[in-house]
């Protein structure tokens, strides 16, 4: 069996039911493998339990059962080498643009000087294009602005895996599509792996390698494994007129609006792998 | 605009002021007496005379008199007015600062720990409404001493809103932050100093700026009940005296101070506060 940087098996998720005994199962069997420098992002309808996957990835959260190892060895609890960034930015109210990168450089590497810390992290809210910008406090900032300094915060500690929980989603279409090339930047500058959780199909064509697509919940599922055949590096401008943008998207739209809904019965749930699509003409 | 509008309160305020003094001194005119002093009045040096409520005019030249020297000593019962205050400004820290070094830990425990706000509760829920001047003669008791016994009037007093907000500060920190202190794995010492103190700090210094406002106004009692010093002796004894001018010029000077302690906190409080 081939040795993947990161390995969900069997995961679930469930809380206790209305009744005794009865559990309210979000998501079962979900299994699915990321390789290091890979870039997915994962569709699917809001309440299928995305968030919770990516929590449990995180360590924020716990699993129900099933296991997820990384790099060989299964994760328990937060670790620095799992960054977040969460959709409502989470940056710390009381600290400057550059206190809040400070924050997470400090505590990834607490033997750097103050002024290798300051360095390090002016240099990845450049890489966001807030430069000059590093004094204000997050209320003095937009919220494209403050996304772009939680991404900073995340990039900058480096960690093996980037967890983005809708990090766009309450941002506008204009806004969005700027920070999405920063971070088509900053990623092939970095060449982090990333697991991303989007609501928006042509931001996952844009910058995942593959795109999960999991059904509606209750006992949602990992069902496909979309690869996204268009070569690097993408502009948001160039990739539709690329010959497989329209079938990667029909086919996304298409699981969105029919497939998801139904109840995807598998012979033999325990190793349900999604079901791996390549449109590549 | 704004500005007009803050000359215009400040003047308004001067207007009140001045109608307020004119009303007191007003009524305050010496009773133009047709008839002559009896031999009673007479004796006691016209009583009628003395036992009015004395004149802002009068307070007035009193206080500058009283600021000019305040902190003479002439023996114990002629003590200068700062001096007296000095005496309750050290009191009201000391306790103060007492009850925030226990308070704010424990406050931070409970506020953290859900079995620790309910093992903690009832006490909390039955010691609070005590009036702290009840305490007093059990710490006489124990104490014997009425100098630590009013320091520990005013550290019971403080103790309760410092505890109260500091548990809900804590309690209250947005779980986003923790999670990002988590997700940074910081020990729970530096999520504590790193993101729990800042992010509460704002409600902690509430609940030290009602405890010294609480602190302000027991220590005038307390030291009514012990004596010796203090701006609370002070005044029961200038009343004994029947020194009316020096009470009220005193009741001002407590106000005066009692400002001065919140603007105090109030200034620090802008330091912590931060816009979500
Ligand atoms: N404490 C809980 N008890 C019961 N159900 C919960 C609890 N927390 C979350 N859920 C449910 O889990 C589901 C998945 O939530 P979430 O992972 O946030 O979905 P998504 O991110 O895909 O929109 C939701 O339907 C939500 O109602
Ligand atoms: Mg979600």
């Amino acid at each position: 069996m081939k040795h993947h940087f990161l390995q969900i098996e069997n995961l679930k998720k469930s809380y206790p039911g209305p009744d005794k005994d009865s559990e309210l199962v979000i998501f079962e069997n979900a299994n699915f493998t990321i390789d290091k420098g890979e870039f997915v992002c994962v569709i699917g309808h809001s309440g299928c339990g995305k968030s919770t996957i990516l929590n449990i990835l995180a360590g924020l959260d716990e699993a129900s059962d099933g296991i997820v190892i990384m790099d060989g060895k299964e994760i328990s609890g937060p670790s620095l080498e799992r960054g977040v960034v969460f959709q409502n930015y989470s940056l710390l109210p009381w600290r400057t643009a550059l206190q809040n990168v400070t924050f997470g450089v400090q505590a990834r590497w607490p033997e750097w000087s103050k002024d290798k810390v300051q360095e390090h992290s002016l240099r990845f809210l450049e890489l966001v294009g807030l430069k000059g910008a590093e004094d204000r406090k997050p209320s003095q900032l937009s919220g494209g602005m403050r996304q772009r300094v939680s991404i900073a915060r995340a990039f900058a500690t480096q960690p093996q895996l980037l967890l983005m929980d809708e990090p766009f989603g309450a941002l506008d279409a204009l806004t969005r599509g700027v920070i999405q090339e920063e971070l088509i930047k900053i990623w092939e500058e970095s060449k982090q792996t990333v697991f991303m959780i989007t609501h928006d199909v042509d931001e996952a064509i844009l910058l995942a390698d593959r795109i999960l697509l999991m059904t509606n919940g209750p006992k949602a599922r990992i069902a496909e494994s979309v690869k996204v055949s268009i070569p690097r590096p993408r502009k948001r401008t160039e990739i539709i007129h690329h010959q497989d943008y329209y079938k990667i998207r029909n086919h996304l739209v298409d699981f969105l609006v029919d497939r998801s809904k139904q109840d995807i019965t598998v012979l033999n749930p325990k190793d349900a792998s999604p079901k791996i699509i390549d449109l590549a003409s | 605009m704004l500005k007009s509008l803050k000359v215009k309160s400040a003047l308004l305020s001067i207007i009140f002021l001045v109608i307020l003094l004119g009303i007191w001194e007003g009524a305050n005119q010496a009773p133009t007496d047709t008839k002559p002093l009896t031999e009673y009045e007479m004796l006691m040096g016209g009583a009628s005379q003395e036992a009015r409520v004395p004149p802002p005019s009068e307070v007035i030249e009193l206080g500058f008199k009283e600021l000019s020297d305040p902190f003479y000593d002439a023996g114990p019962n002629d003590k200068g007015i700062g001096i007296q205050l000095g005496y309750s400004i050290y009191r009201v820290m000391v306790g103060f600062l007492l009850a925030a070094a226990i308070a704010i830990p424990i406050g931070f425990l409970i506020g953290m720990s859900p079995l620790m706000y309910n093992a903690l509760n009832p006490f909390i829920q039955v010691l609070r409404p005590i009036s702290p001047l009840a305490w007093m003669p059990l710490a006489l008791f124990i104490i014997k001493d009425s100098e630590i016994s009013a320091i520990f009037v005013i550290f019971i007093c403080s103790i309760w809103p410092m505890l109260i907000n500091t548990a809900f500060g804590v309690a209250n920190v947005r779980k986003d932050w923790i999670n990002v202190a988590r997700t940074h794995q910081l020990s729970p010492l530096q999520t504590a100093m790193q993101v729990i103190l800042p992010a509460a700090a704002p409600t902690i210094l509430t609940g030290m700026r009602i405890s010294i406002g609480i602190a302000w106004l027991v220590i005038v009692a307390a030291e009514m009940l012990v004596g010796g010093t203090g701006i609370g002796y002070y005044v029961w004894n200038e009343w004994n005296n029947l020194d009316l001018a020096s009470v009220i010029f005193s009741i001002f000077m407590i106000g005066v101070i009692g400002m001065l302690l919140d603007m105090m906190l109030a200034y620090a409080a802008r330091w912590v506060t931060y816009q979500e």
